[in-house]
């Protein structure tokens, strides 16, 4: 039975995962919570390993998770089952080439879809983010000030676009805004403050 | 063409970090510049079709790589390749984490890890709201589908299914109504 709601819930999350990436931890933390297969602070913990570790985020969570609820082949099951939607789905797609980018361009209905599907994502992207500010993840005001300073960080790219900077300074914001670099200074932060 | 496009994307999957996105121009000079298996128009199609059709965009970006190359034979080389590699690593650490999390210099260094997961979570929303050309009519759309998902514990699943019939709804009244 394990093995199998294993199964149907990550190939859900492989079929409904539309957007990639961030967009599908909203769906992954909905069925882990459900099922009780990972705490919160557990999740995140994935998450965070994820960044740092090569890889889509949805292998990493399928394999992480169907290893811990049911060993090794729970772990081959889990990320079967969210890699088959993709398979069968973008296999047809793959078929029908010419004939799709012939009809389908331009046509409203799907041009809308794909644009108001764009605007949904963001939304699970910010419910990903928002679901996660908790007691478990947010123990006090330190909390706050890293969140405040790892996100201002990630922003400075975009939010110096449109300035002029000199291509050294433009290295130099590249290099401080990298997750990875980010994560770990936090880890170290982290370790520092708390241990 | 099973073992090329299998080694191919062994790389790809071992070297990005990040995922997703992360791997598109590692995937571009891989595919595109050094092997020559498809041209940058075509693979600026794909990225497309990779984004429109549900599931991760790494894997469908190799099963189209490895239809068009080498038909079942390469999507399976592709898609194990690009999968392999993260699955072996997290593997290793399911493995170990629960033990390692146990010890306190880790345990402390999650604490520190956790809030910047969610402002990395957070950040990139400001450059999908301005790709995705969002005025303040349309920013109603992630902000109820945040919402309804935040505090109603909406599935996500719902939020999408809702999102695809609506739009075909009032795409369709609209062109109904101009054909009047």
């Amino acid at each position: 039975m394990l093995y199998l709601a294993l199964f149907l819930s990550f190939f859900k999350i492989g079929l409904f995962g539309f957007g990639g990436g961030l967009a599908i931890l909203s769906l992954i933390e909905m069925e882990v919570e459900r099922h009780g297969w990972m705490t919160q602070q557990e999740f995140v913990d994935i998450v965070a390993v994820s960044q740092v570790t090569p890889g889509p985020i949805g292998i990493n969570c399928a394999t992480y998770v169907g290893y811990t609820t049911a060993g090794f082949w729970g772990s081959v099951l889990a990320t079967s089952a969210i890699v088959l939607p993709s398979l069968i789905i973008m296999l047809s797609i793959c078929k029908a080439y010419f004939w799709l980018s012939n009809k389908f361009q331009g046509n409203p209905y799907y041009e809308q879809t794909l644009r108001m599907l764009r605007f949904t994502v963001i939304g699970l992207v910010a419910s990903a983010a928002l679901l996660l500010i908790k007691p478990t993840t947010f123990i006090d005001p330190v909390s706050w000030i890293i969140f405040a300073v790892v996100a201002a960080l990630t922003i400075l790219p975009t939010a110096l676009s449109t300035v002029h900077l000199t291509p050294y300074t433009k290295k130099v914001t590249e290099i401080i805004s990298h997750p990875i670099l980010l994560i770990v200074l936090a880890g170290i932060a982290g370790y520092c403050i708390y241990h | 063409m099973f073992l090329p496009l299998f080694l191919t994307y062994l790389k790809i999957g071992t070297f990005t970090l990040g995922g997703g996105y992360a791997m598109l121009p590692l995937i571009q000079r891989e595919v595109v510049d050094r092997k020559g298996w498809i041209d940058e128009e075509e693979f600026l199609n794909m990225i497309a079709l990779a984004q429109a059709a549900p599931g991760l965009i790494a894997v469908n970006s190799a099963i189209f790589i490895g239809w068009r190359v080498g038909g079942w034979k390469g999507v399976c080389g592709a898609v194990l390749g690009a999968v392999l590699p993260s699955f072996l690593i997290i593997l290793a650490i399911a493995m170990v984490f629960r033990e390692w999390k146990e010890l306190p210099a880790v345990e402390a260094a999650f604490k520190g890890i956790r809030p910047a997961v969610v402002a990395l979570i957070a950040a990139p929303l400001f450059k999908m709201a301005k790709s995705a050309k969002i005025g303040w009519g349309t920013a109603l759309i992630p902000i109820a589908a945040a919402l309804l998902i935040w505090l109603g514990h909406v599935n996500p699943v719902w939020v999408i299914l809702a999102t695809i019939v609506l739009t075909l709804c009032f795409t369709w009244l609209s062109s109904y109504r101009s054909s009047k």
